[in-house]
């Protein structure tokens, strides 16, 4: 089940299909180079930029993108090597023979130079209006290269309309540099496909199915484009100045939920390594900016675990018991709404196949404006909420129309992790330096639970923590060691994770109206998946189709973006897989330290069902507030 | 089945019957073909000069479910139109030679990949395969030869210059847009859909049938000794006899303008636009690869025409079929047009001339593909051999000495 990226990206963008020996020491396995004069033994069919890389010798590169396809187009990676007429891009060229590479000659230092002045006199526009300025590729090559003038001109007007069309991301295609990485992104390592180069010569830019514009075609708005464009050519539908007028609206009461990745990567928009949870100094940022309440996504997840943890073991009681709507297993997480709009794209066939709960964003939504409303005496119009996400799907997910039931808009913005970073430092604020705070209450604080739904597999993680102790009566620890199920762990891109169940124990008080004993799961293997990216989601659909191994799954985790929520599309620039780790790490870290690490356990889920939801998860007003419809949408426009 | 004789020519536009060279071919092993191959010193047709049997011997050794043979028929540059005599007047000597390199190579796959203005020969080229087909030239175990089956197909391009460069070729085949591979790995490792795949001009598949006649010792009668054989020439421009013309290699410039009839030539470009440009003082120079190598396109330009309008038409004729991937050749070609245009509008420095040509030595070594490597070409060699015309408007004779 490794992921080979398979993909649709043409072979003009893939590398030489040599595979790295498996025993380099072998005879045939290595090949001795000569870089810069110095000997070098690689592995057959190493890339001239991967050997460099390993021997500290730094090449410049723009095209090319450690989570990407090759494509080799931008040529700032040139090197020489001796008996080759022409310069070879030093990203595409795999080692074969013992080559002798030159990295810095007169005519490599004179063509990067060239073609880095190219690029930057068709780079319209000026730096310190740009969003990535201080965060950009071209911009650190410039100054690498010390370029101090435009060298061949630059362009003086605006040759595209800027596409803000979409709720999610927005395209200024005249900052665009044509390195390809976006259609990258979202051909290959997203299987997605809405983007491709147009156009031939001096014409040629990157669009859309008739040139259309990005609400009207299949775009998922995972943003992992976003992410991976090395310039401001593409950004996140920015609300700030929305928010800050409703900040500064006395009339308006501004409530803030925050998710539980922005947290485990916003130290990085300050500088600090990858890695650092910032919870605390988080809450007290917020405050200081002036949002009336700062609550926890979290918590909202342990109650998407109680809904969505009900609503699966009610879909296998149907299915198992009264041989019911045996096509709505396997259930599919609903959490990622990059994921779902996918599977409304190109599996529409599968709709009643996903949970029917809300995300942990929507339902906190719905819940400020209805039962926080009601607790707190506030008129729910003057109370505007704001969701803190790693992902710009997040932002079209809260203007879906049908994302009303609290009787207003239920999320009124989308706030990426990079956008708060920026509002937090036009506060003047330095985020590392501030003391920590809590939540407000009355939601408090969440377990950690809801706090893994960062990370791949963690949504999966919760919910059999919640399931399978409601099922057996005995404790999670019993089965994994510190309640740390590590098979759905990991970056892997799909994981499959079988658990029997071989006792189960008394029906909690909650679920006695539906049936009144366990029974029917004892002796049954619970069968779960988890997938990232919907390259891989792909993989496990089709699989599903063909009847194969998922499709006797029980439940399937699925999240948009490669890594989960911690690589999301809204999450700080730039991302590789060492950098998700890290953050993924930093969220495992800190869960480990809570109290309260299961969502049926933390004391304000039981209260809110007790004084709120009184008919329990998945009763009534649960549907009515908390539970959501998909539509079909087309193959190939929206 | 002969035909009546239209032009006169050493080796391609010399006699030939049908199915003459496939006959012969399959009395001989597929070792003694390449050796008659690499003994003729056959090398590319379509301007790189690449030697065939390298070609070939590479695709015979490689290991694979699936080979291929690509006739490449994108006979796109600027001024050249002798795959389109051939492939209308000689298809024999086309097909039959990918035949000939499928048995050699071990192909059972051919694919004739036609320039999209070509549709018009589509028609009579699916005909004459229909023919070979009754014949027994194409199908299974080909006039009797146990086990050997090779058949092909037409693809009609959808008229991109760049798909004339054979990995650009090969993406388009496949569906993708026209735009170039990076190479290593090359087609004939890694090709179409990943095969084994040998891509050949047309011109360079017609001399073979002829070479397995008459043996390569015998190709090598004609010609140089780097350059054998003979060259198809696309003659145009200013001259009383434009047509194609068969000659062999090592011909001067001057002869060549002899035998058209050109008349005050000021200028030959050579090698279409991707081609260099000659001035008077080195028409005694020999087409060779050994000295100017050339795809065979040749455009005659007498006193009268305006080199410096030339040189736009060229680029503006890159600016429009860049395929637009690589930085060097999408932008390069961008500002080498606007630097002509400032010389036209008289809007010029020669310190940014320098530097343009200087961005024009970047992109022959940086591009990614040969057409952005060589479409500076023109730009350098028109600029450095008129600059009395183009700068100091020194017309006529003064000119390129």
């Amino acid at each position: 089940m490794e992921n080979k990226g398979n993909g649709r990206a043409p072979v003009s963008q893939k590398p030489h299909k040599i595979e790295l020996p498996l025993h380099p020491e072998y005879i045939g396995g290595s090949v001795k180079v000569q870089i810069n004069e110095k000997e070098i033994i690689v592995p057959l069919g190493t890339t001239i930029l991967e050997a460099c890389k390993k021997n500290n010798i730094h090449i410049p590169t723009l095209c090319h993108h450690d989570d990407l396809c090759i494509a080799g187009v931008c040529r700032v990676c040139v090197v020489e090597i001796e008996n080759m007429r022409t310069l070879q891009a030093s990203c595409a060229f795999p080692i074969t023979a013992p080559i002798k590479i030159k990295t810095a000659t007169p005519m490599v230092r004179k063509a990067r130079k060239n073609i880095i002045d190219l690029l930057i006199s068709e780079h319209y526009g000026e730096c310190y209006s740009c969003f990535r300025n201080n965060n950009c590729e071209l911009q650190s090559l410039a100054k690498e290269y010390g370029v101090d003038h435009y060298n061949f001109g630059h362009v003086q007007k605006p040759r595209f309309k800027i596409d803000n069309s979409s709720y999610s991301v927005v395209r200024d295609m005249d900052k665009c540099i044509l390195c390809k990485r976006c259609v990258r992104t979202c051909i290959d390592l997203q299987e997605v496909g809405v983007l491709e180069a147009i156009g031939r010569g001096d014409s040629t830019h990157i669009g859309t199915f008739f040139d259309k514009q990005l609400s009207d075609v299949i775009c998922i708005n995972c943003g992992q484009c976003i992410n991976r464009c090395p310039t401001g050519a593409l950004r996140a539908n920015d609300p700030r100045d929305e928010i800050w007028r409703a900040i500064d609206d006395p009339k308006k009461h501004v409530v803030i939920q925050t998710a539980p990745s922005p947290r485990a990567a916003i130290g990085e928009e300050f500088g600090l390594e990858a890695g650092h949870s910032m919870t605390g100094e988080l809450n007290t940022a917020l405050r200081r900016i002036g949002f009336d309440k700062v609550f926890d996504t979290n918590f909202t997840a342990d109650l998407t675990i109680m809904e969505e943890g009900t609503e699966l073991i009610l879909r296998l009681y149907n299915a198992l018991v009264k041989s019911e709507n045996l096509n709505k297993i396997p259930q599919f997480t609903s959490c990622s709404p990059g994921w779902v709009k996918y599977l409304e794209h190109f599996y529409p066939q599968y709709i009643d196949n996903l949970s029917s709960a809300k995300s942990p964003q929507q339902m906190f939504g719905t819940l400020i404006k209805t039962f926080y409303a009601q607790e707190e005496n506030i008129n729910p119009a003057d109370i505007v909420t704001i969701a803190v996400m790693p992902c710009s799907a997040k932002k079209f997910e809260c203007n879906r129309p049908e994302m009303v039931d609290s009787g207003f808009k239920d999320v009124d913005f989308g706030l990426t992790t990079r956008e708060l970073a920026q509002m937090i430092k036009e506060t003047g604020i330095f985020l590392p330096e501030l003391p920590k705070s809590g939540f407000d209450e009355p939601f408090g604080e969440a377990s950690g639970a809801g706090l893994i739904f960062g990370a791949t597999g963690g949504v999966m993680e919760a919910a059999l923590r919640t399931v399978v102790e409601l099922v057996t009566g005995k404790k999670v620890e019993n089965l994994f060691e510190n309640a740390n199920i590590t098979p759905v762990r990991g970056f892997e891109g799909i994981r499959y994770v079988e658990l029997p169940i071989e006792e189960v124990g008394d029906v909690p008080e909650m679920y006695k109206k539906y049936f009144s004993n366990w029974n029917w799961l004892k002796g049954a293997t619970l069968k779960v998946a988890v997938a990232h990216g919907t390259a891989n989601a792909k993989k496990v659909m089709e699989n599903i189709k063909a009847g194969g191994i998922f499709s006797e799954c029980h439940f399937i985790e699925f999240m948009g973006c490669p890594g989960g929520c911690i690589g999301g599309g809204g999450q700080p620039i730039p991302t590789n897989a060492e950098i998700r780790a890290k953050r993924a790490e930093a969220i495992y870290k800190e869960e480990e330290g809570l109290p309260i690490r299961k969502s049926h356990e933390n004391p304000h889920i039981a209260y809110i069902y007790e004084n709120f939801l009184t008919d329990g998860p998945c009763g009534h007003k649960s549907h009515e507030l908390l539970h959501t419809k998909y539509i079909k949408r087309g193959e190939y426009i929206a | 089945m002969k035909k009546p004789k239209v032009r006169n020519g050493k080796i391609l536009f010399s006699e030939y019957t049908l199915g003459e060279g496939v006959r012969k071919a399959l009395t001989l092993s597929r070792e003694d073909i390449l050796f008659e191959i690499k003994d003729s010193k056959l090398k590319g047709r379509g301007g790189a000069g690449f030697p065939v049997s390298t070609k070939w011997m590479l695709g015979a050794a490689a290991i694979a479910e699936r080979k291929y043979i690509i006739c490449n028929a994108d006979e796109g540059e600027p001024g050249t139109f002798k795959d389109r005599v051939l492939l209308v007047e000689y298809p024999e000597l086309v097909f039959e030679g990918m035949v000939i390199a499928g048995y050699a190579i071990g192909a059972k796959f051919g694919i004739l990949y036609l320039r999209g203005e070509y549709e018009y020969i589509r028609k009579s080229l699916q005909d004459f395969l229909e023919l070979m087909r009754k014949e027994n030239l194409l199908g299974k175990n080909i006039l009797g030869k146990e086990g050997f089956d090779f058949d092909i197909k037409i693809h009609l391009g959808s008229s991109a210059y760049v798909c004339g460069e054979e990995t650009a070729l090969i993406e388009s085949l496949e569906g993708h847009r026209g735009e170039a591979r990076n190479r290593p790995p090359y087609p004939v490792n890694t090709g179409f859909r990943g095969m084994p795949t040998s891509v050949n001009n047309v011109e360079t598949l017609s001399c073979v049938p002829h070479i397995i006649l008459n043996g390569g010792n015998w190709f090598k009668n004609f010609g140089t000794e780097k350059s054998t054989g003979t060259k198809l020439f696309s003659i145009s421009g200013d001259c009383e006899k434009p047509d194609v013309y068969e000659w062999e290699w090592g011909i001067t410039i001057a002869e060549m303008l002899e035998k058209v009839g050109a008349k005050n030539t000021k200028a030959v470009q050579i090698g279409g636009a991707s081609g260099i440009c000659i001035p008077k003082s080195q028409f005694n120079r020999k087409i060779a690869y050994e000295d100017i190598p050339t795809g065979g396109s040749i455009i005659i330009f007498d006193k009268n025409r305006d080199m410096l309008k030339i040189l736009k038409n060229f680029m503006e004729f890159f600016v429009e079929e860049s395929c637009g991937q690589c930085t060097p050749c999408r932008i390069g070609n961008t500002k080498l047009l606007e630097g002509v245009k400032m010389i036209e509008n008289e809007k010029y420095t020669f310190a940014y001339l320098d530097k343009l040509k200087d961005l024009g030595k970047t992109m022959q070594i940086a591009s990614k593909c040969g057409l952005g490597q060589s479409s500076p070409n023109s730009f350098i060699s028109i600029l450095e051999n008129f600059k009395d015309e183009i700068f100091y408007h020194e017309n006529g004779d003064a000119n390129g000495k």
